[in-house]
């Protein structure tokens, strides 16, 4: 065998450098670990390590006269999660997320089938970025832009006035549990303020799934002699299903865990997102707080899973 | 194309969409028109008069400066910190196969998949069983955790746009790993980390379900605002700070956009 | 003399997979060498392995006397003309072209200097500042070709780099890389899967299936005496015949091929005799200068190549096939 350390056709030349990079070329294993290692550390260990320490408090529990936290296993905090005014708060969180999901489907439809479908050209960028815009705009300004609406003195109350329907107003108002002293301290308003703040998350994966309908299969489905709304029903809805879900995994997830709005817009009852915060605040009731957070985590779990089930992962 | 093309979308739809789209925009153009209101002790609609004030006395406060330059410096940080680790990630994740490939991704999503109150709880607890002191890091350390999957998923979705004969051909012509990612791989994936980099400044610099948790006594800007909802003192200076608000997102979000518009949607959602 | 390329025993496995199965070839220094086979069968790997972006399992590879396993790309004095060209889309053409020189340190001036003779070299002036995306796939494949002969290497390897040209352009950059290798003297080793490109262009084919080289030779070699029968399969489309078809027809009695050229047809009436068949005609298609003539003898199928000037036969017509008594040639019988 030639002596290959005096070979002329081969560099062998270079600095520390190229001597590092020889070592990883040679250890491409290594180039991986050091490349993921520094995300992974720091998710693994600031993100998933402070998660599992907030599930491991859940197990322990709050000494009734001390006020402190007693690090024994026990289960009392979930019994304590299960009481009347807790599992109130746990249904109300839900019946709005549902409320919301499912209004936030029916208004996002429209508008991601038309920019997927009729839009072209400038007319889909400027729709893209009409539903970006405000997805990306600050959640508080969105918030307060509804707080200005929905004031007794504001814009709504103004506009019924003007259309003499302050009496339609009222008698919304005066409704059984959703209604209020006016709609800023309301469930209406907090349903509201909801649905406008986390409609974006609904439309752009609709859209994205409407898009990845392809033109030809309307035309075979209108060749096989179906009507529009045939089509619409057997074909196009069931390719835009995945998109809706996707959606709704936000807007469901989003609604759970807020406490910014229903403190802002609505009444004094509590969500989830507020029992916990002021469990952990003023309340310094940690196992609680966290037993709390477990529930949304396991229904977007179990959520998650159906909708993993119906492909809707491949819309996100 | 799409067969539709050159049909009018029927009327029912178009309304449908247009009245969805002014349900977006409407009330933060409301947002303008208070920031001029003469009556500051309630949102009256009409404003009884117009009027400039309110900028001045924005300008006037120090509390507004103090909160803006807080929020410049933790998002500036915290991107800075998103950049690299979202960056590592993302060619990890883009070159191989591995063990866990999988888990790995949903990890780097689950900070904005799950609700930010639970990230700001966790951390919050974590840092409690720590003895940290809330500080200007801690608020940090929460932002650049949910800040790296915004550059993780736009640096990772042009990678895997950017053929990997590239790189081949790079070393093949004689330079090492340092050269190519100097000559070839930044320069096909700057623009892209350029666009995350900015949504990710964008989401911290409007970030306040976390903040709430892992901030101390210091308040960011959405921070302040926050406080001024709950208990208002001058309500247009408000205003006049969200449109401020608006507009520093609003430019690097544009910018983003064009910056990424050809076959790849900006990417990440979810706050 | 020492081997451009030497490949002793050389594997490459991925899990399970064995890409590159225990070959051993050694390359001529200034050989127009082709690397020939169906998708899937290593001779990609094998470049790739030249190249130093694999590398190999078990074995050991030499370019010119040197040890090549275990180097990176960038210390090896090989170029590569890529399938898709892989030319930097964020840099114009004499950038691109000036590339490898750059990153060894030249100045630029010189750098462009020698860029631009190269661009000259594959009738690319004046293209110096445009952009990638601006150039046709026949500009942007010697883009690629100027880009790699710059660096002066001891061995250009070429992947598939006609592939994506349409007839006439792959007709004529086969002629022009042909004299440029004549030219510079430098070694090419070239994979194809496209078997008239390889014999038309190399001094010497490597037939490989499955990871292994089937067969070394010259074209004509290949081409008339194929060692198997998937050699014979997949260089032409030479009729490929069993044992007992052939023992009854005068031949050997092992598997032969028979190519489709050295058959004469017979209007019918001639009684079949030693190296003769009689055969119905199946189809009939005319190709231009040559007719192609399907037919069925005993079951077995045999495929003709007549000058389309013989006359008309039609589906149907009962023939005599004739052929040479030294037409036959007969191959082992790979498991």
């Amino acid at each position: 065998m030639t002596d290959t350390a005096a070979g002329t056709v081969h560099d062998r030349h270079g600095g520390l450098l190229r001597r590092i990079s020889d070592t990883l070329f040679r250890h491409p294993h290594l180039l991986l670990t050091l490349l993921i290692a520094p995300p992974l550390l720091w998710l693994g260990i600031v993100y998933l390590g402070s998660l599992l320490a907030l599930l491991a408090q859940s197990f322990f529990s709050i000494d009734e006269f001390s006020g402190m936290v007693k690090r024994e296993f026990t289960l009392s905090t979930y019994a304590e999660l299960l009481n009347l005014a807790n599992v109130d708060v746990i249904l109300r969180s839900l019946v709005m997320a549902v409320a919301v999901t499912l209004a936030a489907a029916l208004i996002a439809f429209p508008i991601a089938y038309y920019a997927a479908r009729y839009a072209r050209g400038r007319w889909k960028a400027f729709f893209y970025l009409a539903v970006m815009l405000p997805l990306w705009s600050s959640y508080l300004v969105r918030v307060y832009a509804w707080k200005l609406i929905l004031a007794k003195e504001g814009i709504i109350t103004w506009l019924a006035d003007k259309l003499y329907i302050t009496w339609a107003l009222d008698a919304i108002l005066a409704l059984p549990v959703i209604g209020g002293p006016s709609l800023s301290i309301s469930y209406i308003g907090t349903f509201l303020v909801f649905l406008y703040v986390w409609l974006p998350y609904m439309i752009l994966p609709t859209q994205a799934a409407l898009e990845r309908v392809p033109a030809n299969l309307l035309e075979a489905s209108a060749d096989l002699g179906a009507v529009p709304r045939q089509t619409f029903w057997t074909v196009i809805f069931p390719l835009a299903l995945p998109g809706l879900i996707a959606g709704s995994i936000f807007t469901f997830s989003l609604t759970l865990g807020d406490y910014i709005i229903p403190q802002i817009v609505g009444t004094s009852t509590y969500f989830l997102g507020q029992a916990v915060y002021t469990l952990q605040g003023t309340a310094g009731n940690i196992p609680l707080a966290a037993a709390f957070t477990v529930v949304p985590i396991v229904i977007m779990g179990i959520y998650l899973s159906i909708a993993k089930r119906m492909g809707a992962f491949d819309a996100l | 194309m799409r067969s539709e093309r050159g049909h009018r979308a029927p009327r029912a739809l178009s309304l449908a969409a247009i009245a969805g789209l002014l349900f977006l925009h409407v009330p933060l153009l409301l947002i303008f028109l208070y920031a001029f209101t003469t009556e500051e002790k309630s949102y009256q609609f009409p404003p009884p008069g117009l009027t400039l004030k309110w900028f001045g006395a924005a300008w006037e406060r120090q509390d507004i400066w103090n909160a803006l330059w807080l929020s410049v410096k933790v998002a500036s940080i915290a991107t800075a910190i998103a950049l690299v680790l979202g960056t590592c990630a993302a060619a990890a994740v883009s070159r191989a196969r591995f063990f866990g490939h999988d888990y790995i991704s949903l990890l780097f999503i689950l900070p904005i998949a799950l609700p930010g109150i639970i990230t700001g709880i966790a951390l919050r607890s974590a840092f409690n069983i720590m003895d940290f002191d809330f500080s200007f890091w801690t608020i940090v350390l929460g932002h650049a955790t949910f800040c790296i999957v915004v550059v993780y998923n736009n640096a990772l979705a042009r990678f895997r746009r950017t053929a990997g004969s590239l790189i081949e051909a790079s070393m093949d012509l004689g330079a090492d790993g340092f050269q190519t990612f100097r000559y070839v791989v930044l320069p096909n994936i700057g623009s892209a980390l350029l666009a995350g980099g900015m949504l990710a400044f964008a989401l911290s610099f409007d970030e306040v379900i976390v903040t709430t948790f892992t901030a101390g006594q210091q308040s960011t800007l959405p921070i302040w605002m926050l406080t001024e909802l709950i208990r208002p003192r001058q309500r247009p200076v408000t205003n006049v700070v969200a449109i401020f608000v608006i507009a520093v997102t609003f430019i690097p979000i544009l910018f983003a956009y064009y910056l990424t518009r050809d076959g790849e949607h900006v990417a990440g959602g979810g706050k | 003399m020492t081997s451009a390329v030497s490949f002793q025993h050389v594997s490459r496995h991925f899990g399970p997979v064995r890409a590159v199965d225990d070959v051993v070839l050694d390359i001529a220094p200034g050989e127009f060498f082709a690397m020939l086979g169906p998708s899937g069968s290593g001779k990609t790997t094998c470049l790739r392995l030249v190249a130093g972006f694999e590398q190999p399992t078990s074995g050991h590879i030499e370019i010119f006397g040197e040890t090549a396993e275990g180097l990176p790309p960038y210390r090896r004095n090989v170029n590569t003309v890529f399938q898709d060209y892989a030319l930097f889309p964020h840099m114009n053409i004499l950038d691109n072209v000036a590339y490898g020189l750059m990153v060894k340190g030249m100045p630029r001036r010189t750098r462009e200097t020698k860029a631009r003779d190269a661009l000259d070299l594959v009738e690319l002036k004046g293209f110096e500042a445009r952009r990638p995306s601006q150039l046709s796939g026949g500009q942007r494949q010697r883009v690629a070709l100027a880009r790699a002969l710059v660096n002066e290497p001891k061995v250009l390897l070429l992947d598939e780099p006609l592939g994506a040209l349409d007839l006439k352009l792959r007709e004529q950059m086969q002629v022009e890389l042909k004299t440029l290798q004549r030219n510079l003297g430098i070694t090419f080793v070239f994979v194809t899967h496209d078997q008239s490109e390889a014999l038309s262009m190399a001094d010497r084919v490597a037939i490989f299936n499955n990871g292994k080289i089937v067969q070394v030779g010259a074209p004509k070699d290949i081409y008339e005496r194929p060692r198997t029968r998937f050699v014979a399969d997949f260089v032409g489309s030479s009729n490929v015949l069993p044992p007992d078809f052939t023992q009854r027809t005068g031949g050997p009695g092992k598997w032969v091929s028979l190519r489709p050229e050295k058959i004469t047809i017979a209007a019918g009436g001639m009684k079949p005799g030693s190296h003769a068949v009689e055969a119905t005609v199946t189809s009939v298609h005319y190709q231009g200068a040559v007719t192609r003539v399907n037919t069925e003898a005993a079951g077995q199928a045999i495929a003709v190549s007549a000058p389309s000037s013989f006359g008309a036969v039609n589906i149907g017509d009962i023939v005599t096939l004739q052929w040479p008594a030294d037409a036959f040639h007969a191959m082992e019988d790979e498991a």
